[in-house]
């Protein structure tokens, strides 16, 4: 009985190494472990045994017993984890294949480009006021210091709409924001100012690959009671240093009717680091903004008392700062909407 | 503004180097926008940007030379040799084989540039520009190295035509470079730097900078002619626009061309010489700034009758026409001031002479005019009669009265020195409107209230003498001196005589920050009071309705704001009952710059349908929006918005200010994805496609009052169009286009559907609520249930799903419509609807039979209210 129990063990562990799937494996359980099977007819000899050698070979099939069926276990695992491996290794991918396209919708850069810039003012303190893009000659021009006729007005080729006496234009610049945003927010000249005033203005050019008859800028104006030119140089290095990183900058003299005194601020040039490149026509700077203290005459018209407030101005352009930096050849790409350009950003 | 650096030394004496000086001009508001260098070596690092390449003439190479003695070349008739004296350079004189035409057989003396054999020339026979290194080469059998040399060959200019003959007193032996090397600067002149548009401004301004000494104007005039009096009278009519004008008379000149200096000097500054007494009157307009103009005495004494002529100023009178000496005759405006005789007028004041009393080769007496102008008007009268001239640009930008004299007495030596001739004793000055001194008070504590740095008064006072203010130092009780009695030092500044851009003290803060440099000027953050914070809504709400609309895969553009009346009227077909936008007066351009742009847009549509067409030539889907404003002109029934008031000026009133709405439109069309290996729905985008886009942009702002409801604006193919309302209030409109407007040919677009929409944005962000409500989450298991309905063809399907929404209550969480159909087992005139429906509650979990409780109650309410049947059911 003994050597039956021994060799059935054998036998069952032996047929076990071969069975490698379910239907195999529950064959073989029922063959051995079942309720007819060999193990089970095994137990019925025992009792048709000598009595002294019942307890030994009890034991025994006992042990044979939970050998198979431990046995049975681990192949339930073993056939799991080939199937797994097995499932792995087959059909692997070509992982060189294009992906599922997505549609994927994009920012115009040059709405980007002016979050970027709204983004940092605002950081800096600046609160974004938006002013009309038709404008009257008066608040366009008069209010910031520049009479009817004066000379500076060539530096402005200015729209005007018909039927308006010349009064009303397409504003050639942000400025004449400045006095409405004093007038809205600077309660009677009461409280000081820190806005920027984005936006699209125009001018009669001849559109080319650096002009356009409409672009934006961006306008600052800070207007307080001890806002001094320091803090106008101050400000827009930080600004430089968060649009341009860290790089030398310079100011110098330059003229704006509603400024004085005016500033233009060149940075590093950000393709040759001040070594000299096409782009910086061989200076090592790029002009990035100009500026200045707010005139007497433009303070007084936001409602303030230029010997109790001062401020500060300044003026950039969004769309030549992208073409620098994202090296645009033609600033009619902008508003020319092809997708194949727009969607590069 | 073209300054050659020699001219500019004639009146500072300048220690830093070229480079240097140009920097500091350019901090201090003096651009320097480029500068040429003439036979002088240019520092590294910098670069040529001008047209004509430049040449460092070799200081051991090419000198100042003389012709001994000029003879025929044997070999050839065109050819000559000259035997060049070289003091320099060579031990002997040299002979040479030349082709210059301007030198004769026989001559001599003559003064030329030399250059011996090894200078880097241009070769002038070749085009364009080849720099070669002179060789001896044998030229019809005569051995030749060295050249006498032409404009070219130096790259002076492109001349080839003959060699440079210079003047007799060249200082032969003399490197070329040292006679004729110059450094031309190109100065930008802003508006408020008039003053600076001559040699002296800027000699001035150097002198200021580099703490050297300004010399004067020489103003000595051998005069001894019959005094100027009794020969010319002057009236000025009218002096505020005529403040002053001056005259003096040189009899017995000789018209001849102006010294080879001369000629170089105006060449560098950008003019042309002409002749002697012309380019005296260029020269001194450059160098001092005082425009001036020559008349030929005798023929105003022809006009006069020969007697002595009267030169009266005043305003044209109507209808009254001038030619100019440029041939053009002018309609003149009334407020146009001429310069005139007995006869009628000369020139028109301050910009351009007139043809009739010109100077030419004949003249033998000249009247010399300096007068002062009123700049505003000068500038008007130019625009007016398109006239530009040199004189006209700076009395156009100011030029002060008592500048006149000072160039008038430099002008009349100078002609006399050139010309020869006798200077009539004496000036004319008319001066009716002198300027009054303006004097300014200015508390030394306002530049540091301005500049944030503390000046020393003494060192302010330094500077602005500098720049020849004159100051008188006074203690000032008052006003400023409460402020900070420390700092109560008042400083009277006496404005100098050249200027006219200075009147305030911020004038003078300029000035001063000029001065001190603003790179020494230190760098602080505000600490001024934080201003009150507001948000800016309208444009935090755009921008999220931007970040929507990318999301939802869309392109954000910007398009050009112009358009014609006639292309937004494509979107009307003809014979529609009402046009597709709204019929409003349109903001019309004046000065259009192009016959395509008259007027500002009124719809964002047809510049996307553009860009649409332009961007289907090469890809099969375009799907864009553009948010940006529409214009009109306000009509009668427009009220302000509310942003609209608040930004209103009483400077406004009155004034025919267009209003500025927001739009939003969209534009879809072409295949729905993108082709790709796995197999992509590519079918053409349809209605459903752009209302997807309209609902989440609805969902993102938690609009849930928002209806469809069908649209008969023409735009549209009938039955294809929906009007979006929420609430009440209409935000805009969309669907298919209408295949007659797509076809227009303007559009140029492929027979496919394309999608459009237009809302309004100021109404739309009207309705939008900062807070909205949200929904506590259940913790118990929904029930799903499938529900499909047969329903009458004519009945909408958001009339389907508000029964079922309503019916269901608050334990149906979802119906979504999953399927549509007709045709196989559905009856004619029919259609199916299928849902699938979840119920969950908020306190329990629900069983089927909960559920479908619920369901059959819906299935009644739909079999009631519109004869809604279970498909499949019986």
């Amino acid at each position: 009985m003994i050597n039956e129990l021994n060799a059935l063990r054998a036998n069952a562990l032996e047929q076990l190494a071969h069975v490698w799937d379910d239907s195999a494996l529950e064959q073989w359980r029922i063959t051995f472990l079942g309720r007819s099977g060999a193990l089970a007819a095994a137990m019925t000899k025992l009792g048709m045994l000598a009595r002294e050698e019942r307890p030994a070979a009890g034991k025994l099939a006992n042990e044979v017993k939970t050998a198979l069926e431990s046995a049975f276990e681990a192949k339930i695992g073993a056939i799991k984890q080939r199937a797994l491996s097995e499932s792995l290794e087959s059909e692997p991918l070509d992982i060189t294949l294009p992906g599922r396209p997505i549609q994927r919708g994009r920012l115009h850069p040059a709405n980007a480009n002016l979050r970027e810039i709204y983004r940092i003012w605002r950081d800096m303190g600046f609160q974004i006021f938006l002013s009309r893009e038709t404008e009257s000659d008066e608040v366009n021009f008069q209010m910031l210091n520049i009479p009817p006729h004066h000379p500076a007005r060539d530096n402005w080729s200015t729209f005007y709409v018909a039927d308006t006496d010349h009064r009303v234009l397409l504003r050639p610049h942000t400025s004449p924001g400045q006095i409405r945003a004093m007038r809205e927010l600077g309660a009677n000249g009461t409280q000081p100012v820190r806005v920027i005033l984005p936006g699209m203005c125009y001018r009669y050019e001849q559109a080319s690959v650096r002009y356009d008859i409409q672009f934006n800028q961006v306008e600052g104006l800070a207007v307080g009671r001890n806002i001094t030119f320091a803090d106008l140089k101050g400000t827009l290095t930080e600004f430089a240093r968060r649009a341009f990183g860290e790089r030398p900058v310079r100011f110098y003299a330059d003229h704006f009717p509603f400024t004085e005194p005016s500033a233009q601020m060149d940075v590093q040039c950000i393709i040759c680091n001040g070594a000299g490149c096409a782009l910086c026509k061989y200076t090592g700077f790029l002009e990035i903004l100009g500026s200045g203290m707010v005139h007497p005459v433009v303070l007084r018209n936001g409602g303030y008392d230029p010997d109790e407030w001062s401020g500060f101005a300044f003026g950039l352009g969004p769309e030549r700062i992208a073409m620098l930096r994202y090296s645009i050849e033609d600033i009619r790409y902008f508003w020319g909407n092809d997708l194949r350009f727009l969607e590069q950003f | 503004m073209k300054l050659p650096l020699s001219w500019i030394r004639d009146y500072v004496d300048i220690k830093i180097s070229p480079e240097e000086l140009a920097m500091k001009l350019t901090f201090a508001g003096l651009e320097v926008e480029q500068m040429e260098y003439i036979g002088l070596p240019r520092p590294a690092g910098s670069r040529a940007t001008g047209e004509r390449p430049e040449l460092a003439w070799d200081r051991d190479k090419i000198f100042v030379g003389e012709i001994l003695e000029v003879k025929q070349h044997p070999n050839a008739d065109r050819l000559t040799l000259v035997r060049v004296d070289a003091s320099r350079g060579a031990d002997a004189p040299i002979e040479m084989v030349t082709g210059a035409p301007n030198i004769k057989v026989g001559g001599s003396g003559y003064k030329v540039a030399l250059a011996l054999e090894g200078s880097r020339l241009y070769d002038g026979h070749k085009p364009g520009w080849e720099l070669a290194t002179l060789k001896k080469s044998k030229i019809r059998g005569i051995e030749s190295g060295s050249m006498v040399c032409s404009e070219k060959e130096l790259a002076i200019s492109d001349e080839h035509e003959g060699i440079i003959l210079l003047p007799d007193d060249a200082p032969v032996g003399t490197p070329l470079a040292d006679y004729l090397g110059d450094i031309v600067l190109d100065i930008k002149i802003n508006p408020n730097m008039a003053r600076c548009a001559s040699v002296i401004g800027i000699a001035r301004e150097i002198a200021a900078l580099t703490g050297a000494k300004l010399k004067p104007v020489p103003q000595k005039m051998i005069a001894q002619g019959a005094p100027i009096e009794d020969q010319v009278k002057i009236v000025i009519k009218n002096a505020e626009l005529n403040p002053r004008f001056t005259a003096a008379l040189i009899r017995g000149i000789e018209i001849k061309p102006s010294p080879f200096w001369m000629q170089r000097r105006l060449l560098m500054a950008g003019m042309r010489p002409i002749s002697n007494i012309v380019d005296a009157t260029n020269y001194i307009m450059i160098e001092v700034g005082q425009p001036l103009h020559a008349f030929d005495y005798d023929k105003l004494v022809a006009r006069a009758a020969g007697s002595p002529p009267t030169i009266i100023t005043r305003l044209a009178e109507p209808g009254e026409v001038l030619e100019t000496l440029d041939g053009v005759k002018h309609k003149l405006d009334p407020f146009n001031i001429l310069v005139c005789d007995t006869r009628g007028s000369l020139s028109i004041g301050g910009i351009m002479g007139g043809a009739e009393s010109e100077v030419d080769a004949n003249t033998k007496n000249v009247l010399l005019e300096a007068a002062a102008w009123e700049y505003i008007n000068i500038r008007r009268t130019m625009a007016s009669q398109k006239i530009a001239s040199e004189a006209g640009y700076r009395f156009s930008r100011g030029v002060h009265p008592a500048q006149a004299s000072v160039g008038l007495k430099r002008a009349i030596e100078l002609m006399r020195e050139l010309g020869g001739g006798e200077i009539a004793k004496g000036i004319i000055d008319e001066y009716p409107n002198k300027p009054k001194k303006i004097v300014i008070n200015l508390p030394v504590v306002e530049v540091k209230r301005q500049l944030g740095v503390e000046i020393p008064a003494k060192q302010i006072v330094k500077m602005l003498e500098a720049l020849e203010f004159k100051i008188q130092n006074s203690k000032f009780k008052g006003k400023h001196a409460t402020r900070n009695t420390q700092h109560a030092t008042v400083l009277r500044v006496t404005v100098p005589d050249h200027r006219l851009d200075v009147d305030g003290t911020d004038d003078l803060v300029e000035e001063i920050a000029r001065m001190y440099g603003y790179e020494n000027i230190p760098i602080s953050r505000m600490d001024d009071e934080l201003p009150p914070q507001r948000a800016n809504v309208d444009l935090e709400q755009e921008e999220y309705v931007r970040d929507l609309l990318v999301d939802a895969g869309l392109q954000d553009v910007v398009t050009y704001r112009f358009t014609t009346p006639e292309r937004e009227a494509l979107l009307t077909i003809p014979g529609s009952p009402r046009p597709a936008i709204p019929q409003r007066e349109y903001v019309r351009i004046e000065n259009a710059i192009s016959a395509d742009r008259s007027v500002l847009r009124q719809s964002l549509i047809p510049n996307l349908l553009d860009l649409t067409a332009a961007n289907l030539r090469y890809r099969p889907r375009v799907a864009v929006f553009e948010i940006g404003p529409v214009f009109w002109m306000r009509g009668a029934d427009d009220a302000l918005l509310p942003r609209e008031v608040a930004t209103e000026l009483p400077e406004d009133k009155g004034i025919r200010l267009p209003l500025e709405r927001r739009r939003l439109a969209i534009v879809l069309t072409g295949a729905r994805g993108e082709i790709a290996w796995q197999g992509a729905d590519t079918t053409p985008v349809d209605f459903y496609d752009l209302k997807g886009v309209v609902e989440t942009l609805l969902a993102g702002l938690h609009l849930t009052n928002a209806s469809f409801v069908a649209s008969s604006n023409p735009l549209f193919h009938p039955g294809r169009g929906a009007q979006v309302k929420v609430g009440d209030v209409v935000i805009g409109e969309f669907g298919e286009l209408h295949p007659v407007v797509r076809d227009a040919e303007r559009f140029d677009l492929p027979a496919q559907a394309v999608l459009v929409g237009e809302f309004d944005l100021d109404a739309l962000f009207a309705c939008v609520t900062a807070a909205y409500k949200t929904t506590a989450l259940s913790r118990y298991p929904g029930v799903a249930q499938d529900l499909a309905l047969i329903v009458d063809e004519n009945v909408p399907a958001d009339r389907v799903h508000a029964l079922i929404a309503q019916t269901g209550g608050a334990l149906l969480q979802r119906a979504t419509l999953f399927d549509v159909y007709r045709g196989d087992q559905i009856a004619q005139g029919k259609k199916s609807l299928a849902y699938a429906l979840t119920f969950q509650s908020a306190d329990r979990t629900l069983s089927d039979a909960d559920a479908s409780k619920v369901r059959e109650k819906i299935v009644a309410r739909l079999k009631r209210e519109i004869g809604a049947e279970v498909r499949g059911a019986g």
